[in-house]
């Protein structure tokens, strides 16, 4: 705890302004067809927090980031953001990228945007794609899409991002890159993030506190107090996935 | 290296002209034998020949554009009433509830079975070549643009509308553009279909147009001119074919497929 207080201060000295918003969700339930998905599911987000939730597939954790994402209707329960008078910006990232084939790489970043200003082009830039702003979608490969898809989400300047799965399609060294890139636009924008993640591995590199949902409940909660930029290969970092993994490992088969 | 590849290019290019050719040149031959008599086949020559001097009458122009004109306006009529209806049941299903049934009634008789009906509403007029053709380049629009619009990923859909895209924005940047490679494969069916039916149209009753000019010239046994017709919508077939592939080279260029 000790050690994320400082890491989390230091941050703040390193951003001013943290876009990050509070995110309360209390008795959050979900069924498709007579089957639970979610059962009075309760997580809160501090601003600027990084939550992963990991859990096998069919459990629940993507569910719970398109009710976030207004996508779909809650049955009961309750989401809240910190000051509820406006709906936060909220942007998601897809398992697929989701470019628009028929509009160029720049135009894609600039999508929903009043007009086309210099915000894409500095958006693309930042994920160092500016050299390919004016190429179609079809031309890149699945980590360049990806991160097309990203510049997309940030142009926005969201106070919330949601991440459904956004790496489990890329190979695994553009895997590692890729987090690394939204760790490093996290920690510059202060943005609260929430990444939903089949991949122990990935929850652990990026996340402030690892979330399991099991049966359409939260079930584990642990805070990660790795400093940051984690190592992989840190004694550390292995005890902890090796421990999360046996924790979802536990149960031989979720309800799907 | 450059050489040959150049040479082997030009040999494909001719290649493909060596049958065409050939035939061509029997054909000349056997009419010059005299195994084919002009009744049946006119030689490719006579066949010319009477290009040639229609063109220079005059007579060939003005039914060529009559045609053309009864084909163009017959498309534009046909196919916006069909991509219109088409984007209306395609995104709202009401609209399908209402509309679609009948539709797919009126689709299933043969536009042809309707000539003595039409001859009787329209007489033998343009407006009943007009109401021919456009029914039958109508639909081929209507079912793909329809398909289209309800084939369009419903990803990209719930992508967009979660940046903030609805309405017009949402249509104009998302749906039209989903079902376009599909609409644009309703039209080079209907640019296809436009020749047949206008033939057809044109040899019921007209007194202009490439159809009637062929039909004309059987009464009188001139077989070079009936072949020239039949070669004219041949030519005109292929022209169209070439326009809509322009088409999909110019909309579809994002699409690796045409590319």
């Amino acid at each position: 705890m000790q050690m994320n207080q400082t890491e989390l201060e230091c941050l703040a000295a390193a951003v001013p302004a943290r876009r990050g918003i509070r995110v309360a969700i209390s008795n959050l339930s979900k069924s498709y067809a007579e089957r639970m998905v979610l059962q009075q599911t309760q997580l809160n987000l501090d601003a600027g927090e990084f939550v992963a939730v990991v859990g096998r597939s069919g459990c629940g954790k993507s569910t719970l980031l398109r009710l976030i994402a207004e996508l779909e209707k809650a049955d009961s329960g309750q989401i809240t953001f910190a000051d509820n008078h406006h709906r936060p910006e909220t942007r998601i990232m897809f398992q697929d990228s989701r470019l628009l084939p028929w509009k160029r790489v720049l135009d894609n970043v600039a999508l929903g945007l009043p007009k086309l200003n210099d915000a894409a082009a500095q958006a693309l830039r930042q994920v160092g794609l500016e050299d390919r702003a004016a190429e179609w979608p079809a031309v890149l490969s699945g980590g360049q899409r990806q991160r097309v898809a990203l510049a997309r989400a940030l142009v926005h300047d969201p106070e919330l991002l949601l991440l459904d799965e956004p790496l489990g399609a890329l190979d695994a060294l553009t895997r590692i890159e890729m987090q690394q890139l939204i760790e490093s636009l996290w920690r510059e924008r202060g943005f609260t993030a929430l990444l939903v993640t089949h991949d122990v591995q990935e929850a652990i590199a990026l996340a402030d506190r690892v979330v399991l949902i099991e049966d359409g409940r939260i079930t584990f909660d642990e805070r990660i107090e790795l400093p940051r930029p984690r190592s992989r290969g840190h004694a550390a970092f292995a005890q902890l996935e090796e421990r999360i993994l046996a924790r979802v490992l536990s149960r031989p088969d979720c309800k799907s | 290296m450059e050489l040959r590849i150049s040479r082997n290019f030009l040999q494909a290019k001719l290649t493909c002209w060596v049958v065409p050719v050939l035939l061509l040149s029997t054909w000349e031959l056997a009419a010059q034998i005299g195994w084919l008599s002009s009744r049946i086949l006119p030689e490719p020559l006579a066949v010319a020949k009477a290009a040639w001097s229609l063109s220079l009458s005059g007579e060939l122009w003005t039914h060529l554009s009559v045609s053309l004109w009864r084909a163009v306006s017959s498309f534009m009529v046909g196919g916006s009433l069909g991509l219109l209806l088409g984007l209306l049941t395609g995104s709202f299903k009401r609209a399908e509830t209402l509309l679609d049934t009948t539709l797919q009634m009126i689709r299933n008789i043969p536009a042809l079975a309707l000539i003595p009906m039409v001859i009787l509403w329209f007489g033998i007029g343009e407006s009943a070549k007009l109401f021919l053709v456009s029914l039958g380049v109508f639909f081929p629009i209507y079912l793909n643009t329809f398909h289209g619009i309800r084939s369009v990923d419903k990803g990209l859909i719930e992508m967009a509308r979660s940046y903030g895209l609805n309405g017009w924005p949402l249509y104009r940047d998302v749906i039209l553009p989903g079902a376009l490679p599909s609409i644009l494969v309703g039209v080079r069916f209907s640019l296809g279909l436009v020749w047949v039916l206008l033939i057809v149209a044109e040899t019921i009753a007209a007194q202009s147009g490439i159809g009637y000019m062929t039909m004309n010239a059987r009464e009188f046994l001139q077989t070079d001119v009936v072949l020239v017709g039949i070669l004219l919508y041949a030519l005109l077939g292929k022209l169209a074919d070439v326009l809509s592939r322009l088409l999909e080279r110019y909309f579809l260029c994002w699409h690796p497929g045409y590319r």
